[in-house]
């Protein structure tokens, strides 16, 4: 169907901005689309509760997807997952609580803010380390570099003489 | 010299973390497990093959299991499926199946066209028991002592190479003798 209304506009040659509105429809149509079929209809009945669930699912992550969010997945297990947050939290389990169920059961992997612990530390500490180095280098450079400027400008004078 | 020696070792720093990378490309995607070294999950679920009797985990204690998440929908669980019933017919550890997520009449009639190599199935329709021993893509193997304490476990089709290397050499001795 899209088709055929870009290929009409397209022959419609007198009215360009008119062929240009039917050529964005389809895409308009399909953008539109994609916001209203939401992956993750979950509605929970306290605002509180729901805004909670919506940080949770959107800071753990798909095991089987492994760069989406749970909250972004269509995967079966990230619905599954989902499901177990859902719960939890109408259980009245913190947030703590659903994070260390998740831990437990699929490692530091799962977070995508992983916590400090002995073995994601350098993940914590390499970018510090990082930019001490980078700062240690730049003010080996500077250093050097004032170094190289005369403390009078006399030679410069004396060239200018010449 | 001295004006290399700075590039030189950042040069070789980055050569040593690319190949840290490229070592471990081939486990890129898999989780490794938390479960290693700790007690299996509790469990207690219904039989597929006698809806009236029930499969736990206590039940299963007091010796060696592996545990294998399957489901008819999965492709991989086909292709490993000739490679259970030879684990079956060695008698070198039990099978036990978890099906996964599944519908019990297509798990029935995939045992009853493939061969069945499990001792008992244990349904997991909602798939809770699943997520306990975080599971997130079947096929996967839970290789369990005595103890209940889960010792290995085998992302992905269950391979003879994996077989060979991995669970024949943490079975007990005298377990492996019968072969």
């Amino acid at each position: 169907m899209t088709r055929t209304v870009v290929a009409a506009a397209s022959v419609q040659r007198g009215a360009p901005r008119k062929s240009l509105v039917a050529c964005l429809l389809p895409l308009a149509a399909v953008l539109l689309g994609a916001a209203a079929y939401a992956i993750d209809p979950t509605e929970l009945p306290d605002p509180v509760l729901q805004q909670r669930y919506l940080a949770l699912t959107h800071e753990l992550r798909c095991v089987q997807c492994q760069n989406e969010a749970i909250a972004d997945s269509p995967a079966g297990i990230a619905s599954d997952l989902r499901r177990e947050v859902r719960d939890m939290l109408l259980a009245g389990k913190s947030d703590d609580d659903v994070r260390n169920f998740m831990l437990a059961r699929y490692g530091d992997f799962v977070l995508f803010r992983p916590r400090f612990a002995p073995k994601t530390a350098w993940v914590w500490l390499t970018p510090g380390i990082l930019l001490l180095i980078g700062a240690f280098v730049a003010w080996r450079i500077v250093r050097a570099r004032t170094a190289l400027v005369p403390l009078d400008n006399e030679p410069l004078e004396e060239d200018f003489r010449r | 010299m001295n004006r290399f020696a700075l590039p030189i070792a950042l040069f070789a720093l980055l050569v040593v973390v690319l190949a840290i990378g490229i070592k471990h490309s081939p486990e890129k995607g898999i989780i490794a497990s938390p479960l290693i070294g700790k007690p299996a999950p509790q469990f207690s679920l219904p039989s597929l093959t006698d809806g009236a009797r029930t499969v736990s985990s206590t039940s299963l204690r007091g010796r060696w299991y592996l545990l294998n998440v399957w489901g008819s929908w999965c492709g991989t669980c086909r292709e490993e499926h000739g490679m259970l019933l030879e684990v079956r017919q060695s008698g070198l550890v039990p099978l036990i199946g978890l099906d996964w997520k599944d519908d019990d009449a297509q798990a029935l009639s995939w045992l009853q066209q493939l061969g069945n190599p499990y001792e008992v199935v244990a349904v997991d329709r909602e798939g809770r028991t699943a997520i306990d021993w975080g599971v997130y893509a079947a096929p996967e193997s839970f290789l369990v002592n005595p103890q209940g304490i889960v010792v290995y476990k085998c992302m992905g089709e269950l391979t003879h190479e994996i077989w060979e290397r991995e669970i024949l050499p943490r079975l007990p001795k005298q377990q492996t003798a019968k072969s």
